[in-house]
């Protein structure tokens, strides 16, 4: 089905499917997507919905000597956790999942 | 859709007559006169905003120039051969996304609105850590040239193709005529050339940039775009808070002392108008704006999904900086452009030229004339930009999505398939500026939410459900697709923005302005309970084609253009 001409490629894949470090991969890899997701979603429907329902939350001024509002200071705060998560990604994959991806992928090749 | 269209008719063949015959333009003279001649609120015009945009012309002509000559086959042409690097492809992200609307724009919401306006910052910058944490590196290691192309590895090449490009192609023209109406208002005002004019000279930079110099030349022409986006907005933030010994706290006083609801300006209002809105607004910015094919098909210009994580990263991290900067600008309007009467207009009391002009005002109190110049340049760049990336995104659709793969059923030569993607440029140019004369003066705030509503309702379920499950079916994709795609159009038409105001009926048949929740669960739904139904061999074949689909998207082992090592 897949548009690889090379036959040997379907031996690799049956090689990496059966791999039990590639699923663990997978998951680790999973595991931090959805978590980091999850985070964002959770993070940006909080202050969608503070907007739509209470947006009295937001109208206080952060301390007594500045009209910054909670509002503001919340939406820097959110782009900022959005570009760290992002970075917390990048370098776990950097540092671990394209590594363990090689290995993989090696052993398949040398060995289907 | 054909009411959408319907409904310009009258002017768009009027428009198009006049661009054939000429015979608006009989007396060359007089309308060349006419073309330069300055608007009479346009007397405040400088030459160094001249200037500085021919320089900008003259530097992407020659981008184009030496792009074309390394244009030499579809993948150069489509991905500009896959050799773009991370950090490169994350500045030319940052100019595919950064549409006028994210400088004009939400300065002009933020200037009108105050916190309000922030909202269009803070929401959609979402879409950029979703796309990295569950799209970006999948994409890259299944893609090939389009969308479509990961769509059809595991179904069926023309139910998909046709679904896929019929959408693309609907996203990109709503998306273009947006653009192009702005770019013309814009461009009027900065350098004084009639609205007509500035049509059809944007139309014709884009064509020449796309035609000849494919992705290579539009890639660099984004680069350099969010280059000077980025230091122009810089240098106004600079400028912004030097005045304000660098204190946030001085510049939100001085806005609140400036803007008639004071205090309010911090706060949110009503522009976003009740919790079902809200939530399907934010649904469509978010998984719409992680969708959206012209920024999509720039995972495939990377050589493999490292490079395309670092893309992702790269672009958050500069979009992300660029919507910090606008919770400036939008409040440095507000403070220096509000009640300055440089700005405002004799008779009627307001902001000349719009609110969409706020950005461009504040340029010129900050930093007079060589800044104004600077940030009229850069609008005009971010605008031809964005309608290049627009204008590639839906020649691949046409030539290599239609054409290639569906009338050619996958035979046609490479030289034959570079044709067409050329006709297709110089027709979405010429599409373009037909449109763009065609709707000048419309309200075409509807515009901007149906191509939103087209990535977030048929892309991403498309996406997201063929990467990550296993039980799709061709029949599913193509049921809940059509089904998402008709159902948000229809809501769209029947909502209040056009069956109430553009219309003129009573009462809207459908109540609310953004339909993408509920058209999001149509295609979400259709597409999953049409796939468990289908028991065909058909579907047996694709849901056993899963395995190595989803080894090849975790690994990148098989992608087209990927270095073997």
């Amino acid at each position: 089905m897949l548009s690889s001409t090379d036959a040997s490629m379907e031996n690799w894949y049956r090689a990496i499917d059966a791999d039990p470090r590639f699923h663990a991969l997978a998951r680790q890899r999973s595991r931090l997507g959805w978590g980091l997701g999850g985070a964002v979603l959770v993070a940006y429907y909080s202050f969608i919905l503070i907007i739509a329902f209470k947006p009295a939350w937001l109208v206080r001024p952060l301390g007594p000597t500045t009209v910054v509002t909670v509002g503001i200071a919340a939406g820097l705060a959110i782009i900022a956790l959005c570009v760290a998560l992002t970075g917390v990604y990048i370098w776990q994959a950097n540092r671990d999942f394209d590594r363990k991806n090689r290995e993989i992928v090696d052993d398949a090749r040398r060995n289907a | 859709m054909t009411k959408l269209v319907g409904s310009g008719m009258p002017r768009l063949v009027g428009a198009a007559l006049m661009l054939s015959t000429g015979a608006a333009y009989a007396d060359i003279g007089t309308s060349i006169h006419k073309m330069f001649s300055l608007p009479e609120d346009m007397s405040h015009l400088k030459p160094t905003a001249v200037v500085m945009f021919c320089v900008f012309v003259l530097i992407s002509l020659s981008i184009t120039w030496w792009a074309a000559k390394r244009t030499k086959s579809t993948a150069d042409f489509f991905t500009a051969g896959g050799n773009i690097g991370g950090f490169q492809n994350g500045l030319a992200i940052t100019g595919d996304w950064c549409s006028s609307a994210a400088l004009m724009g939400i300065a002009a919401l933020l200037y009108s609105y105050g916190f309000d306006g922030l909202i269009y910052s803070v929401v959609p910058f979402g879409a950029w850590p979703l796309m990295m944490f569950l799209l970006a590196e999948r994409l890259r290691n299944l893609g090939k040239y389009t969308v479509a192309d990961i769509v059809s590895l595991r179904f069926a090449r023309v139910p998909i193709r046709t679904l896929i490009a019929s959408s693309s192609l609907a996203f990109v023209v709503g998306y273009l005529i947006v653009q192009m109406v702005g770019a013309g208002t814009l461009i009027s005002n900065l350098f004084g050339l009639n609205y007509e004019m500035a049509q059809v000279m944007i139309g014709g930079l884009i064509v020449i940039y796309v035609a000849f110099g494919g992705m290579i030349a539009t890639t660099y022409v984004q680069i350099v775009k969010a280059v000077l986006l980025l230091s122009g907005a810089t240098f106004i933030v600079v400028a912004v808070m030097m005045r304000f010994g660098f204190s946030l706290h001085g510049l939100y006083q001085a806005a609140i002392d400036n803007h008639p609801t004071k205090e309010a300006v911090m706060q949110p209002g009503g522009l976003l108008p009740d919790p079902v809105n809200a939530i399907s607004c934010g649904l469509m910015l978010l998984l719409g704006g992680a969708a959206m094919p012209h920024v999509l098909m720039r995972f495939f210009t990377v050589p493999n999904a490292k490079e395309a994580r670092l893309s992702v990263a790269w672009a958050a991290s500069l979009i992300g900086y660029f919507y910090l900067l606008t919770f400036v600008i939008g409040y440095g309007a507000i403070a220096f452009v509000m009640k300055n009467p440089e700005f405002m207009d004799t008779q009627t009391g307001l902001i000349r030229g719009g609110a969409n002009m706020a950005a461009i005002h504040l340029a010129s109190a900050m930093g007079g004339d060589l800044l104004l110049g600077f940030i009229s340049a850069v609008a005009f760049a971010t605008i031809v930009a964005v309608v290049a990336g627009l204008t590639i995104a839906g020649a691949s659709a046409i030539s290599h999505d239609l054409y290639a793969n569906i009338f050619r059923h996958g035979k046609a030569t490479d030289a034959e398939v570079m044709r067409m993607s050329r006709i297709a440029a110089l027709s979405l140019g010429v599409l373009g500026m037909v449109l763009g004369i065609a709707f000048k003066d419309q309200n075409i705030a509807y515009l901007i939410v149906l191509p939103f509503t087209i990535s977030s309702t048929v892309f991403f379920p498309v996406l997201f459900l063929s990467m990550y499950w296993r039980r799709l079916t061709t029949t599913g994709v193509v049921a809940g697709g059509w089904l998402g795609l008709a159902s948000g159009v229809i809501m769209l038409i029947l909502g209040p923005t056009i069956w109430k105001d553009i219309l003129g009926h009573a009462a809207p048949l459908f109540p609310y302005k953004y339909p993408a929740l509920f058209s999001i669960a149509i295609s979400f739904g259709t597409m999953i309970i049409v796939s468990l139904l289908d028991k065909s061999d058909r579907a047996k074949e694709e849901i056993a084609a899963f395995a190595d689909q989803y080894v090849r998207s975790q690994t990148g082992l098989g992608a087209e253009g990927a270095v073997q090592h």
